[in-house]
């Protein structure tokens, strides 16, 4: 049985939540373990914000309480694409945005590699993504936009029990 | 929801005590730096401790707010410390390096 949902949203780090409990709640009925869910959550999180402060560039975390700053009306207007594909307990999901792009992408994905760390970035989102998930993929060039693929196995039980 | 308020941030002794909140992501990474960091301006502050009691989820973000903090006390020989921490979040925590900076005080 195969099952598909696609989202698009503006890029901003209001949608981070709501990326993540979408995805979340589109599994659910497959009895995810408490750590699958955790690391699925986390990597749709990595690659969101991601699009969102480096793929358009809106750097500003809106979390104020209450707040509606200025920065959300000169934001830039673009949107990040997240579309999953349940292939009975394989998850596919896909991440996709039109920024800026990568250049090295290799680069990129080495831990602790950030090219913002006056953001209090630590360059950790690519090693989450890859050690949370089966498998990633990054496609991207500059000014081409980057598009993510991240695939997870759902049901098999997770790090704990093979820990005990 | 889930959002830092100012009772979060408690300062008892020399160590500024922050609460954190459930969910630990960019949108709200950057007001709960912020906050701490006008704490840490203050000459009685040497440690901090992050008490991940409340904390469900956390991404990348939480590894900056930690390192950006370290960073700030650890010039001035303070400490940082990390209480009520899941097991989740110690992978996280063993993932990224971040154990060797942050002393997990068990709870
Ligand atoms: N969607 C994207 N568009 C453009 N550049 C990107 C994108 N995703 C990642 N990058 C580049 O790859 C680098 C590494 O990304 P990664 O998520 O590993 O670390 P980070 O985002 O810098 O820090 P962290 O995720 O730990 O907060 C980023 O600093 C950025 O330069
Ligand atoms: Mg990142």
């Amino acid at each position: 049985m195969k099952n598909e949902m696609e989202i698009i949203f503006d890029a901003l780090s209001d949608n981070e939540g709501f990326a993540r409990v979408a995805v979340a709640a589109f599994i659910t009925h497959l009895n995810p373990t408490v750590e699958e869910m955790a690391d699925i959550k986390t990597a749709v999180s990595e690659a969101v914000t991601n699009s969102i402060i480096h793929g358009y560039g809106n750097l500003r975390g809106y979390g104020r309480p209450g707040e509606k700053g200025e920065e959300c009306d000169e934001a830039n207007p673009g949107k990040v694409r997240l579309r999953c594909v349940l292939d009975k307990n394989i998850l596919h999901i896909e991440v996709i945005d039109q920024g800026k792009g990568i250049e090295d992408v290799e680069k990129a994905m080495e831990p602790l590699y950030t090219t913002r760390p006056e953001l209090e970035r630590s360059g950790m989102g690519f090693a989450f993504m890859e050690a949370f998930m089966d498998d990633l993929e990054v496609e991207s060039a500059p000014g081409q936009g980057t598009k993510v693929r991240m695939i997870k196995k759902i049901g098999v039980g997770g790090w704990i029990e093979h820990q005990c | 929801m889930g959002q830092i308020a100012a009772e979060d941030f408690q300062i008892i002794d020399n160590c500024l005590l922050i609460q954190l909140p459930e969910e630990i992501d960019h949108h709200g990474a950057g007001f709960i730096c912020e906050c701490a960091d006008r704490y840490l301006v203050r000459k009685e502050v040497r440690d901090v401790v992050f008490d991940f009691g409340r904390t469900r989820f956390m991404d990348s973000s939480g590894i900056g707010i930690i390192m950006g903090r370290y960073r700030k006390i650890s010039c001035f020989g303070g400490k940082v410390y990390a209480i009520h921490v899941d097991r989740q979040i110690e992978r996280i925590f063993r993932l990224s390096g971040l154990n060797k900076i942050v002393e997990v005080l068990e709870s």
